[in-house]
């Protein structure tokens, strides 16, 4: 009963910032905007929905609140990819390449290596998924220092070329895939769902897993890789979304006060959309572009990451 | 359930040492002796929670790893020794979560039945929608060990259950298990520190040191001063009392 307060009122908030985004200061021509504004809207909601659910399981996996998928380099994998792309076609040829084609590309590229990352890892060191991360992270900044070592070779209007074209952030959302991104996303969500009971378990820890009859190496590998292609997707659609995750995660649990995925889930989800849209609202009609919704979402995470910290040591549980 | 031929090793230190070892079906067998002889380590992998380096164990003929991890888990439970949860569920949320491997998370009638009645033989019905945070050491213990009851396997292993219940609630769990064993047919296996314990109420004993069976027999036959003297390095008397046998070590 209380849950299904706790959603109505998301979905309400949710719905009436979606209709103030769309609705506000549209000057007399509404088809116009509504145009440009569904596109992100959409926009958001995919990436909203893509990183609760990546976030989310990610930390069940990984037993720790305070982390998010970034952690596996996804981000900066893309990134270099996309920087490699230019570096070694030249942006000639990268306009015949189609820009699906590109998309398609770039996440098909990003799942295989996170797959053989994911694969050989875990073999190598025994599933011990805080190796796994470390190196994660390691190969995150590896990638990173390549494409700025790259991007400083390539020619000014090459590179102009790349950041205009290929990196999306939140306020230059990648439209031109919302179809293709939102299949993928439906699509591994649904699985992520699917994994949701055996999730739950996992809260209890791995042995209590193992004694349950979860295949638990089975199941981080399958959740590794929904994630990291959801991280992929995402990226491609708005770029690195940092903190977005955390917040998301954390206030969802603090909403829902359960251990049950797919309420969370849920509640993350809403949560998310609703903090992109209003965030995004407040950018282009209070602060009038003079800051992005990444600035604001990266100071709220961070200083709601501090909070988390100082009341986690402080004694507090969950 | 039979082991053959099992070792396992952390680095160089052996921990398991070509363990050969059969536990009788409908019986409870009692794990003792000293620290560090791989107690629990035995249990755990006899649990699958720990793989198996060289060696085999058979449940019921079949090797364990030829086993569907479902399928098991509706067989063969295992509670650790240290049980540690960061959770806000309550109790009958906890004990729920036995049921997995029969319901995969949708709570049937008779799941729920058996949920309650776990919670039920272990006395905590007043609490069971108590958070689990807010119980104290003793009331953890038993919550946990109605989870082991709610999943209902044959094989119940046990990794000294009776840490941190007093003597009431010690003496309780045992007659618990030793009617789990004879009016339900189970088999228990239970480590345990205190000597008396297993003394009375196990059926059969296999005593460990340092990685190796030091000996294996009915309950009675291990109960001498010249087996347990040597087990445990130290000098233990053995007192019979109303026709039971009591070791005093100290």
């Amino acid at each position: 009963m209380k849950r299904k307060l706790t959603y109505l009122i998301l979905i309400l908030a949710v719905l009436g910032s979606c209709a103030l985004f769309l609705t506000y200061h549209t000057y007399g021509n509404i088809e116009f905007a509504l145009a440009l504004r569904l596109k992100k809207i959409l926009g958001f909601i995919l990436v909203g929905i893509a990183c609760s659910f990546a976030t989310i399981s990610f930390q069940t996996l990984t037993q720790n609140r305070l982390l998010t998928p970034n952690i596996l380099g996804m981000d900066s994998l893309y990134v270099m990819l996309q920087t490699l792309s230019i570096f070694l076609l030249g942006s000639h040829n990268l306009t015949s390449l189609s820009s699906l084609g590109n998309f398609f590309l770039s996440i098909a590229l990003m799942m295989s290596v996170s797959t053989v990352l994911a694969f050989s890892l875990l073999r190598q060191f025994k599933h011990n998924l805080f190796l796994f991360l470390m190196i994660g992270m390691i190969l995150g900044t590896f990638f990173g220092n390549i494409s700025s070592f790259l991007q400083i070779l390539l020619d000014p209007n090459e590179y102009d070329h790349l950041q205009g074209k290929l990196f999306a952030s939140f306020s230059n959302v990648k439209a031109d895939h919302l179809l293709v991104a939102s299949i993928m996303i439906a699509l591994l969500c649904i699985f992520i769902w699917w994994l949701a009971p055996q999730l739950d378990v996992l809260h209890l820890g791995n042995d209590y897993a193992v004694n349950l009859g979860i295949d638990v190496k089975a199941l981080q590998l399958m959740s590794l890789l929904a994630i990291s292609a959801l991280v992929g997707v995402s990226t491609a659609l708005v770029g690195p979304t940092s903190f977005l995750g955390f917040i998301v995660a954390n206030i969802s649990y603090q909403i829902t006060k359960t251990y049950r995925h797919r309420a969370v889930f849920i509640t993350g989800s809403l949560v998310a959309i609703l903090l992109l849209v209003f965030g995004e609202f407040l950018v282009e009609h209070i602060f009038s572009f003079n800051t992005t919704l990444n600035v604001i979402i990266e100071f709220t995470g961070g200083c709601y990451f501090i909070g988390q910290i100082l009341y986690k040591r402080n004694g507090n549980k969950g | 359930m039979k082991i053959e031929g099992l070792s396992k090793s952390f680095g160089k230190k052996t921990i398991l040492d070509e363990i050969d070892l059969t536990i009788k079906k409908g019986k409870l067998t009692a794990f003792i002796g000293p620290n560090g002889a791989g107690k629990s380590t035995l249990l755990a992998t006899m649990s699958r929670l720990i793989a198996t380096e060289t060696g085999h164990i058979y449940l019921e003929g079949k090797d364990l790893k030829s086993f569907k991890s479902r399928d098991l888990a509706q067989q063969l439970s295992i509670l650790k020794q240290m049980n540690h949860l960061n959770m806000n569920i309550t109790i009958f949320e906890l004990v729920a979560f036995a049921r997995f491997p029969y319901s995969k998370g949708n709570l049937t009638p008779t799941d729920k039945d058996k949920i309650n009645l776990s919670i039920a033989q272990l006395g905590l019905t007043e609490l069971a929608e108590e958070n689990i945070q807010n119980l104290s050491g003793g009331q953890l213990q038993r919550a946990y060990i109605a989870m082991i009851l709610a999943q209902d396997t044959d094989y119940i292993l046990l990794d000294e259950p009776l840490n941190n219940l007093d003597m009431n609630f010690a003496v309780q769990m045992m007659q618990l298990l030793t009617k789990l064993v004879t009016e339900f047919g189970k088999t228990v296996i239970i480590v345990l520190h205190d000597i008396n314990f297993a003394a009375s109420f196990a059926d059969e004993i296999v005593a460990m040191k340092s990685g190796k069976i030091f000996a294996h027999d009915q309950t009675d036959q291990i109960i001498h001063e010249h087996i347990l003297n040597p087990l445990y390095e130290m000098s233990v008397r053995i007192k019979e009392i109303e026709g039971k046998k009591f070791c005093l070590y100290f």
